[in-house]
């Protein structure tokens, strides 16, 4: 378990050290770059804020995007809230440790009866990525601080890739490729006619619109 | 500039991780706010991959970036790790971009 943690970590490392690349060719001073894997500690937003600021976008659009793509911690911390059943400064520890990893692995070992393992789970992968996370930010960051410009070095489509990777494992049922398909439609639909940001917005319409419906068929 | 987004980015995310700890837990139990939560990333990331490849500060543009993009889907279909999946969509993209301008 403990070396499942590991591996997870060592793997969300690799990412790490592209967001600290990222961080070093947007513009962002080394701080920045640290504080945002040190206190907001969530890939996909940490990766959407350096985005949007670093290719010219307002505050406004690159804070709601990052905070939506926060909100799913919100949803894993309730449930993780319900397992790990804490109080104190633990509970605020464990609350700023969960993330896609640490729920993850928790939930894949969580069975009734028998929820010490899914609580190791979770520990050993929120604290494993958090290091590592830290680290590979700060060794990215300085490792790609001598590029000139990053548009020769393909940042912008390495940035698209990265998404795509943290999207692809999610794509397992029909649901979610045919709202991830609408939003790539509406999104691409929206680009020439709303400022910077809103495409992505409307597209949690798309969630919310399927997620009701989805909910609704299976009642029926 | 920088420092607001990088402070008020981070205090809303965390905002969310102990809102999630500090609610009432009945409302996880409710099957429609589970199917939405599971969607929601889901058509994010996949919004932001559409705009990330075919925009250019607020317009839309076709250029070698869907080339590199291209490379990452087929490196995701022969299950090749994160860090290749996204080094190769910057290797194509930059070695397209030297060769053809």
């Amino acid at each position: 378990m403990i070396t499942d943690g590991v591996v997870i970590g060592l793997t969300t490392g690799v990412y790490g050290l592209s967001f600290g690349a990222l961080g070093a060719t947007s513009g962002f001073s080394w701080l920045n770059t640290q504080f945002l894997s040190l206190f907001l500690f969530s890939g996909a937003s940490q990766f959407a804020l350096v985005g949007f600021i670093g290719a010219g976008g307002g505050l406004a659009a690159a804070l709601l995007t990052t905070w939506m793509l926060a909100a799913r911690n919100g949803f894993y911390a309730l449930r993780m809230a319900e397992l790990l059943d804490l109080r104190g400064p633990k509970k605020w520890l464990a609350a700023q440790l969960t993330i896609d990893e640490s729920t993850g692995l928790a939930t894949s070992y969580d069975e009734p009866g028998n929820r010490s393992l899914a609580r190791l789970g979770f520990w050993a992968a929120g604290i494993s990525v958090y290091v590592f996370w830290n680290l590979a930010t700060a060794i990215g960051y300085f490792a790609a601080g001598f590029i000139d410009d990053p548009l020769d070095f393909g940042v912008d489509a390495a940035i698209a890739a990265a998404f795509l990777a943290l999207l692809w494992p999610r794509l397992k049922d029909q649901t979610a490729r045919l709202v991830a398909g609408a939003s790539v439609v509406l999104a691409i639909a929206l680009v020439p006619v709303t400022p910077i940001g809103v495409p992505v917005l409307a597209c949690s319409f798309v969630a919310l619109a399927a997620g009701l419906w989805v909910s609704r068929k299976r009642r029926a | 500039m920088i420092w607001a987004a990088v402070i008020l980015g981070s205090l809303g995310a965390m905002a969310f991780k102990f809102a999630g700890f500090a609610l009432p837990r009945r409302l996880i139990e409710r099957p429609r706010v589970v199917a939405v939560a599971m969607l929601y990333p889901v058509a994010l990331l996949a919004a932001l991959v559409a705009v990330q490849t075919f925009s250019t500060a607020g317009r839309l543009s076709l250029d070698w970036r869907a080339v590199g993009v291209g490379a990452a889907v087929i490196a995701l279909l022969l299950r090749a790790p994160f860090i290749v999946v996204v080094l190769l969509a910057a290797v194509v993209t930059a070695g397209a971009r030297y060769l053809f301008g």
